[in-house]
């Protein structure tokens, strides 16, 4: 729901994020990665990056969506998984101590940006 | 999802050896044709401005000596009833402040203002804005509280299952209110909000005789998504269970804030 929210604050970091060498430079994909459980719908992000990319560098850049599998680690056992179905115990001796090693994420991988040459 | 994204990643990863590296961290990228693209690695949260703002928060709050608490829930649980009682019973010893966060209207922060405690009311958008509490919302909210003379600040967040499970405010502890009038699969269905939660409370079960509802089931499903997390089956109306819920507060706080000031 604060989908527009976030779409702003990727259009600030990644405009923050061109080399100011770089003249007249056109950003044409911004590479992100998501978790699948943040809170988070890729759809929605996209429609809101288009509109408010408007009069920026971004404008008419491609929101690129990596998802990130929701990855678990059992404390007890060591036995890593893909977490598919909203259960946090281990799949295999069912321990609760499990640590997420991915599925948080919310971040800027990079930005690619055109430059014309003369 | 992800296969569908990954041709773009295949073509790019060939030419990545096609070029020397004269810029660490660039790539060049279909040279020809008068444009060249160029892969410039951020790698930055897209939430970093909120995450320093939280840690600015959490900060202040060390140096003041104030336990936080972030209630969490969907739009009718029976956050705010909860509130008032529970503030009627830890006050004054604990000296408590609360932040009320509303899209619209102050029906909250005039209930909660009854108790005596300081109230700050945020409407986030007069007709439907925002969908959770940010951590510069907070710090803008806190200009209206006493820090000195606080030892809970209780900050009620936006009705909402979703949002606000994604946004560090600063708090020390997050409870979610689940209310025995909401499906049992509830934590199945939102499991951001249960994962980042330390406490869950189960409020009126003074209800469960007029309803088909499986209290078993619903810790069954919490315990699914948070192995061991604390629940309180509670009624804020009739202070059933209310003891436990106040206890395990009242031991939070006090580990924190220590004897009164």
């Amino acid at each position: 729901m604060h989908e527009m929210g976030v779409a702003m604050q990727i259009i600030e970091i990644a405009t923050a994020s061109i080399p100011k060498t770089v003249a007249l430079a056109r950003v044409e994909r911004v590479n992100l990665k998501v978790g699948k459980l943040s809170a988070i719908v890729s759809d929605s992000l996209r429609f809101c990056f288009e509109i408010a990319a408007k009069d920026t560098p971004l404008e008419g850049a491609e929101l690129k969506i990596d998802e990130i599998p929701v990855v678990a680690h059992c404390n007890d056992c060591g036995y890593q998984w893909t977490i598919e179905a909203p259960v946090f115990t281990c799949k295999k001796c069912t321990s609760g101590s499990i640590e997420l090693l991915s599925g948080r994420e919310l971040d800027i991988d990079s930005i690619e940006i055109a430059e014309d040459e003369n | 999802m992800i296969l569908s994204l990954l041709p773009g990643f295949k073509t790019f990863m060939p030419l990545h050896h096609d070029h020397s590296h004269s810029r660490p961290h660039v790539h060049e990228k279909h040279p020809a044709g008068g444009t060249e693209t160029r892969e410039i690695k951020v790698v930055r949260r897209v939430l970093d401005a909120n995450d320093i703002m939280a840690r600015q928060n959490r900060k202040l709050f060390e140096e003041k000596n104030v336990f936080v608490l972030n209630m969490m829930s969907s739009p009718g649980s029976g956050k705010t009833t909860l509130l008032e009682k529970t503030l009627t019973h830890v006050m004054p010893d604990i000296r408590s402040a609360v932040i009320v966060g509303d899209i619209c209207t102050t029906n909250d922060a005039d209930r909660l203002a009854v108790s005596g405690a300081p109230v700050v009311q945020i409407n986030t958008d007069e007709f439907g804005g925002d969908c959770h509490l940010a951590a510069h919302v907070i710090e803008k909210a806190l200009d209206g509280i006493d820090l000195d003379a606080v030892d809970l600040l209780i900050i009620e967040n936006i009705g909402n299952l979703v949002c606000p499970a994604e946004f560090d405010i600063g708090e020390d502890i997050r409870v979610v209110v689940l209310s025995v009038t909401e499906g049992e699969d509830k934590p199945a269905k939102y499991p951001l909000m249960f994962r980042e939660c330390d406490a869950a409370l189960l409020n009126k079960i003074d209800l469960l005789p007029y309803l088909d509802y499986d209290s078993q089931a619903a810790i069954g499903f919490i315990h699914q998504v948070h192995p061991g997390m604390p629940i309180f089956e509670i009624s804020a109306k009739t202070e059933e269970g209310f003891e436990y819920w106040l206890e395990w507060l009242k031991s939070k706080v006090g580990a924190k804030v220590g004897p009164r000031k």
